[in-house]
């Protein structure tokens, strides 16, 4: 047996047994592709559980690292990763303040907008396709992005050397077009929504030899969110929550973090638990939400209009894996109107001092009308994922012009005797 | 009468290689009957026995998804281009489930 030790370097096995279509169930080797040839199915990546429940532990994982590579055995690398080594492992903050306000004693913010390097939970994502996208060796990347999946593989693309396109929709926030230039990727704006840019991804990549992390490479990017549910676990004491409440765009996140709590009980590292999966989408975007609350067996795709862009998915690719998550789990959705968006990212700030962007606003909010509707209990342990960083989307709100004063302490006297 | 069909090329293996395909028709519905008899076993790929569209097949008629128009009754004209695409999705049910 190989000696655990601390470095990413020392273990390099992969317990990847190949890609598989979730709908037609045939088999492929691990390649850049995302959809099944016999069904256009999804392809998911699976692994050699027996071989993996002899190897893990909770000592082990203890040993490594805090970063997102801790969980390396449940990851599809062969190879120590080429980016986004120091990716993950980020604060699971007790929020009893914000509890409080919502009536939850035991509520917890998983916070992804400190992630490293681009300050939300797609530099997961981007730490696992764009090391898989060297392993098959592309020399150009890019993706079909909301804003934060762009600023992480432009960020991570140049670390490794590789060139970018990155394809958004025209209308998006100013820090998540520049946060992606700088890094020298190549931008480019398509005229319509993200559905456009999607569609338009999905034919670039039968035309041209790039890997598109979220296109054909999205069998490895979606595996590298379930780490965003095995933090939460360790973090909890090795222990799953009572509920999560996540932001959903495509869906791939909530489906994500869901199969990472069922691998963890499988593979013996927490206890049997059925955590329950809540979904937030904004009002002006909620495909998934609305198929939840008429019980319907059909996502009706829409036009996106709402100020949490990075949600502003209107045909999720993963609704239907996310809403199946969400009700086998015994969860529920909602959605968020821009207003109670807005108060959300506020409420966070002021009870918890985490400045989070539009998409944490969604999920704030969200879970404060779950409360009320007594979906959460209020001695359950709930954890709120907050994704992104506020920095990103300061278009959504207004800063009020501060109060200016002579630098004179009469001056202060006297506002605070006017009780600001 | 003559509409333009876009073939995505995991269906191409059916249409002799070929990406596009002119046909006529009246909706999106009767150009898969004329493709199906053009190329037989290629509607096998887009829809369900049932003749419903395949959750993870999209069809554009001049870049708008059929799901926002009359579905496979969306009429067709002379000089349409129609779009197949497969669509993009991750997947994942817990395979530990099964
Ligand atoms: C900040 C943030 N949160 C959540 C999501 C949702 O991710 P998914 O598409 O996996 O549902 C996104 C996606 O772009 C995002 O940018
Ligand atoms: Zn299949």
């Amino acid at each position: 047996m190989a000696q655990a030790t601390n470095t990413v370097e020392a273990e390099t096995r992969s317990y990847v047994t190949g890609l598989r279509c979730r709908l037609c169930r045939a088999e492929y080797p691990e390649r850049p592709v995302a959809i099944c040839e016999e069904c256009f199915g999804p392809l998911e990546v699976e692994y050699d559980y027996a071989a993996l429940v002899r190897v893990i532990s909770r000592e082990l994982i203890a040993s490594r690292p805090p970063t997102m590579w801790r969980y390396r055995e449940l990851l599809p690398l062969g190879v120590p990763p080429r980016v986004g080594a120091e990716t993950g492992y980020t604060p699971l903050v007790p929020a009893p303040r914000l509890g409080a306000a919502l009536g939850l004693k035991n509520l917890y913010i998983k916070n992804d907008g400190v992630c490293h390097p681009t300050l939300s939970f797609k530099d997961r994502v981007v730490a696992v396709s764009l090391s898989k996208a060297c392993e098959f060796g592309f020399d150009t990347v890019g993706c079909a992005s909301t804003g934060n999946l762009a600023n992480s593989v432009a960020a991570n693309a140049a670390r490794a050397g590789l060139k970018a396109y990155v394809f958004i929709p025209e209308m998006l926030e100013q820090a998540k077009i520049l946060g992606t230039q700088i890094y020298g990727a190549r931008v480019i704006a398509i005229r319509g929504t993200y559905d456009d840019v999607n569609r338009l991804c999905s034919e670039i990549v039968y035309t041209l030899n790039w890997g598109l992390v979220n296109v054909n490479l999205r069998p490895f990017y979606s595996e590298g969110s379930k780490t965003v549910g095995f933090e939460i676990a360790e973090q909890l004491g090795w222990r799953a929550p009572d509920a999560v409440v996540v932001p959903m765009a495509g869906g791939s996140l909530l489906t994500k973090i869901h199969k990472s709590f069922a691998e963890l009980q499988h593979l013996g590292l927490i206890p049997p638990a059925r955590p329950r999966l809540f979904g937030a989408q904004a009002r002006g975007c909620n495909p998934i939400v609305a198929a939840i609350r008429e019980g319907s067996e059909e996502i009706r795709p829409v036009k996106p209009r709402t100020i949490a862009h990075s949600l502003a998915i209107g045909d999720p690719a993963d609704g239907y894996f996310a809403m199946r998550a969400i009700r086998e789990s015994g969860g529920w959705a909602e959605d968020a109107t821009d207003e109670e968006i807005r108060e959300g990212i506020r409420l966070l700030a002021e009870t918890e001092g985490i400045f989070t962007e539009t998409a944490g606003g969604v999920t704030v909010a969200v879970t404060k009308k779950l409360a009320e509707q007594g979906r959460l209990s209020p001695d359950e342990t709930i954890i709120l994922t907050i994704t992104g960083n506020g920095l990103k989307t300061m278009e959504a709100l207004t800063a009020s012009p501060p109060i200016t004063i002579a630098p004179k302490i009469a001056e202060v006297e006297r506002l605070l005797r006017e009780g600001i | 009468m003559s509409v333009t069909v876009r073939i995505p090329q995991p269906l191409r293996r059916f249409t002799e290689n070929r990406d596009v395909i002119e046909l006529s028709a009246g909706t999106v519905g009767e150009l898969l009957e004329q493709l199906e008899r053009q190329y037989p076993g290629i509607t096998e790929r887009l829809r369900e026995p049932d003749g419903q569209l395949r959750r993870f097949v999209n069809i554009y008629v001049d870049g708008e998804d059929i799901r926002f128009l009359s579905g496979l009754a969306t009429e067709v004209r002379d000089g349409t281009e129609v779009s197949i695409i497969p669509a993009i999705a991750g997947g994942s049910e817990s395979v530990l489930r099964c």
